[in-house]
């Protein structure tokens, strides 16, 4: 296990490197206009322009600059360009609202996605499979672009049955935090609860026809015991890896477009809008948070199938 | 003679396919005594798996169709309910399958899926208690270290040992019947002379009724008491084990028996063969199922024959094939020893 | 150049597999000895028997005579040409020469290639023949090994394993090659489709003057098609001879060990063994 952690623990610093390698890189070749020209402003003089640089060190040479702004994410200096605000205060004020979203999407998610999924499982072929099937597909279908502006039409603005966007800190006010939130847990959740019961039902199915489970009923076990013990623990395995993955991404990030659609000030938020001011320093910032959640996240995941699985064993190769 | 343990009369299963209805039993009928080893030998198509699962209803399905009588010392099996089938499952009627890895589930401990087995029927009995007696089981399999044995997984295990806890796990409630499917066709044949050993000796030791489900009559030869010859969904031969080896009767018989390779005699110039493949269930021939395969097919062939004993000295003797008994001598002898002759070009 | 009578010489042919362990770097801990210095050589026009039980390192074997894998180290020669160790590129026209017959005729067949294909594409890969001369040596090879040349379109799931075994052995004989590496042809098949294999298997090897490595874990069928056996246990071969040698007159205690236990298909025989052996010790 030690072996396993400290694999991990190195792998993790070496994909932060390449991602802070490729952000820089990017970052740089990607046609825009130059910062310190942005900066300056419109009536800008020369002289003013060289000042801005020197000052930011944009007239350092593109390593300087990399390794300067290496230093200063490890000494929490880095800050945006206009606003001049920190960068990691930014993220950790956004993580409540982020980890909000996506705690509270992913217990729905996980909870209907399985529910649906068993269901259509155990009535495989029947209506209520074939309906559950329909819902599922629609709600892989839809895009959160078009179901957030629909779902905000219809019951913030028509009918005002929940609030209208923005984020209320759950110490602040717990069931405005609720209210606020349940929109925006629902259009995230739509997508994965789709997704979930069709790949737990089909990893059911496959589950039903193995040898072991006609060893449980052989052994006079009840179906139900057989159901749960046997076929749905077993199905369970790839959905724990599944749902690792779904969420550490959702909490990296990938809730941009939802965050933006309800105004929630997350870390989704903030890295949406450092890209459309195309600020380096917080798009980098925010890649860094997102790279180290996901490699947690896959590690956490790793760990757990093992557990899970007892054929999977840590810290070796091959084999 | 003791009134039979298992009686089966009669039994059909038919499955509803895409391509059609697959007969895949059609009409088996066999009695069960206690302490009896009775081998069901057949290939694929056969219909030997499906009878045994049937037995305790492991085929139960919308798709499948059971017709026939399964009488387990005399309480009916076809028509019961799924919880009184459940209840004897494992408790009076026992299973065991070809693959011991696949037939373990993978993520729990051997020790725990035994216990499992008996806590499904001893409500009464704790986990402590359970467990100890999974332990205890395993020991009397001839599992070496079965305490520490029982918290391994089914991979950790080797495939003998597998088979070994498999066969623990079917006799943790002490079982009148147990079946046994191909126990030992996925084993390498040293491991395979352990097992059959152990189940015979469960046989003698506790009277316990067995039927084995094999292609391989080497091992037939070595355990059973009796023998059904299974043939696209039919008996097609059934007797003791002394009339089935030097007295059989079906073509199909003799053609098994002359395919055996034999170690203790000279080699052959040509393994006997026979020709052709099993059937497809889905496209039966006319009659006796065998006639394309067979070299002494004649005029009466396309009519089914009915599953009879022909010889009056054997009145337990049966089989399904119009020749005359006499013929069936002399037929069936090729170079020497029992086996199909090649069919005319 | 053609190195005598023998076809093929394995002299102490090794192949380790290696275990690893590591942080960073995987470092090599332990190794599977799966073949342990292993020795035969097969004269032309001959089958030597390979038997063993699971893990003995006889498919491991097979696979490092013909470069499928590496080996380890030893020498493998050809008709007296070193090949053990040889690159990619060399061993690429040598490899129409030797052709293996695998063991689960559901598994080695690609699903979605007609039988046309599965069997004419060796002969395209090595540019040996094309258009309607390779459909009609196809065809005659299908003929040859017991189907119809109309199967020339069918697809693979149409067919029974015996079939499909024989669409195989088809494709390993299309080449004309000299060595036939058979792993476990017949475990897979039906016990009254087996013969059939196996008899057909000894045809094609007089008609075409073939070459056999024969690999099974049942002793009957080895015993039946062999000129000579090797008995493998554990990596090593523990006993060599001839077929009728080794079965009837065993000296080494696996191989003793390996025939008693063969089931005697003979219930007189077997009673009289097992009282035999309770009256004994």
């Amino acid at each position: 296990m030690g072996r396993f952690i400290a694999r991990r623990l190195v792998g993790m610093l070496v994909v932060l490197f390449a991602v802070s390698v490729l952000v820089f890189l990017i970052f740089n070749v990607v046609p825009n206009s130059p910062p310190a020209q942005r900066l300056a402003g419109k009536n800008a003089t020369p002289v003013l322009v060289k000042s801005i640089e020197e000052e930011w060190g944009f007239d350092d040479s593109l390593p300087q600059q990399y390794l300067s702004m290496m230093e200063k994410v490890f000494t929490g200096e880095l800050t945006s360009y206009e606003p001049r605000i920190p960068v990691d205060e930014t993220i950790v004020e956004g993580i409540p609202a982020t980890l909000s979203l996506s705690i509270g999407a992913g217990v729905i998610w996980l909870f209907f996605g399985l529910l649906l999924g068993y269901v259509s499982a155990i009535r495989a072929g029947g209506w209520l499979d074939k309906l559950l099937t329909g819902v599922s597909i629609a709600g892989i279908s839809i895009p959160v672009f078009l179901l957030a502006p629909v779902l905000i039409y219809f019951l913030t603005y028509k009918i005002e049955l929940f609030p209208n966007g923005g984020y209320v800190p759950i110490t602040e006010d717990p069931w405005g935090w609720f209210t606020h939130l349940i929109l925006p847990w629902f259009t995230v959740a739509v997508l994965s609860i789709g997704f979930y019961s069709r790949v737990l039902r089909s990893n059911m199915l496959d589950a039903m026809n193995e040898d072991y489970v006609r060893t449980a009923r052989a052994k006079g076990l009840s179906e139900r015991k057989v159901m749960t013990r046997h076929v749905l623990r077993n199905s369970l395995i790839p959905i724990v890896t599944l749902f690792g993955l779904d969420f550490g991404a959702t909490v990296a990030g990938t809730a941009i477009i939802t965050e933006k659609l309800y105004s929630l000030q997350g870390v989704g938020l903030y890295a949406a809008e450092a890209a459309e001011k195309f600020e380096l320093p917080p798009i980098m910032g925010v890649t860094l948070y997102g790279a180290f959640f996901v490699v947690f996240v896959n590690a956490l995941v790793d760990i757990a199938y093992a557990y899970l699985d007892p054929r999977v064993r840590l810290g070796t190769s091959a084999q | 003679m003791s009134a039979p343990l298992l009686s089966v009369d009669g039994l059909r299963v038919g499955f509803n396919t895409e391509g059609g209805l697959v007969q895949a039993v059609d009409g088996v009928s066999f009695d069960l005594r206690p302490g009896e080893v009775l081998a069901i030998v057949g290939e694929s198509g056969s219909g030997k798996s499906v009878t045994a699962q049937t037995i305790i209803g492991l085929t139960r399905s919308p798709n499948a169709r059971i017709e026939g009588s399964v009488k387990l010392d005399g309480e009916e099996l076809v028509e019961a309910s799924d919880t009184a089938l459940r209840r004897l499952r494992g408790e009076r009627v026992a299973m065991v399958f070809q693959d011991p890895m696949t037939s373990f589930n993978p993520v729990y401990r051997i020790g725990a899926q035994i216990a499992e087995a008996i806590q499904a029927h001893r409500g009464d009995v704790g986990k402590a208690e359970a467990r100890a007696r999974a332990i205890a089981l395993l020991d009397s399999v001839g599992i070496p270290d079965a305490e520490r044995r029982a918290r391994d997984y089914p991979h950790e295990f080797s495939g003998g040992m597998r088979q070994r806890a498999m066969i623990a796990m079917a006799l943790a409630l002490e079982p009148e019947v147990l079946i046994a499917d191909e126990p030992t066709t996925a084993l390498d044949v040293t491991i395979q002379a352990q097992i059959l050993a152990l189940l015979e000796q469960l046989n003698r030791e506790r009277q316990l009724a067995t039927i084995l489900i094999t292609h391989d009559l080497g091992v037939v030869a070595e355990v059973a008491d009796r023998v059904l010859v299974m043939y696209a969904g039919r008996v097609v031969e059934q007797g003791t084990l002394d009339e089935i080896f030097y007295d059989p009767q079906h073509p199909y018989t003799w053609g098994l028996l002359g395919s055996l390779t034999r170690l203790d005699r000279p080699r052959p110039q040509r393994l006997p063969q026979i020709s052709g493949a099993p059937p497809s269930l889905l496209e039966l021939p006319e009659g006796c199922a065998f006639r394309p395969r067979c070299p002494h097919e004649f005029s009466k062939c396309p009519q089914q024959p009915p599953l009879e004993a022909r010889l009056t000295e054997a009145p337990g003797h049966c089989d399904r094939c119009w020749l005359d008994p006499e013929r069936k001598r002399e037929k069936r002898q090729v170079a020497g020893q029992i086996g199909l002759e090649a069919p005319a070009p | 150049m053609s190195g005598g009578e023998n076809l093929l010489e394995v002299t102490d042919l090794v192949k380790h597999f290696p275990i690893k362990r590591g942080i960073l770097i995987d470092r090599e801990v332990d190794q599977v000895r799966a073949v342990d210095g292993v020795s035969f050589s097969i004269p032309r026009g001959q089958t030597l028997g390979l038997v063993g039980e699971s893990g003995s390192g006889k498919s491991t074997a097979c696979r490092a005579v013909l470069q499928l894998i590496a080996p380890t180290s030893g020498s493998v020669r050809f008709e007296g040409e070193e090949i053990a160790g040889l690159s990619r590129r060399r061993m690429r026209p040598l490899r129409q020469q030797m052709q293996m017959i695998f063991q689960d005729p559901y598994a080695s067949l690609n699903p979605r290639k007609r039988i046309g294909q599965i069997v004419g594409d060796p002969l395209r890969l090595q540019g040996v023949a094309s258009g309607a001369d390779r459909r009609r040596r196809v065809q005659e090879l299908l003929e040859r090994v017991g189907l119809s040349a109309e199967h020339y379109n069918r697809f693979p799931h149409e067919f029974s394993g015996g079939q499909r075994q024989r669409i195989g052995i088809a494709r390993a004989l299309v080449l004309q090659p000299k060595l036939v590496v058979a792993d476990e042809p017949v475990s897979a098949l039906d016990v009254s489709i087996q013969a059939q294999i196996v008899n057909l298997l000894d045809d094609l090897q007089d008609e075409f003057g073939l070459t056999y490595l024969f690999v099974a874990h049942d002793i009957g069928v080895v015993r039946h098609i062999s000129d000579r056996i090797a008995v493998m246990n554990k990596g090593a071969i523990v006993e060599q001879g001839s077929a009728d040698e080794v079965c009837e007159r065993p000296r080494d205690e696996y191989t003793k060990k390996l025939l008693a236990a063969v089931p005697v298909p003979d219930p007189r025989e077997s009673r009289e063994r097992r009282q035999a052996s309770l009256g004994g010790a």
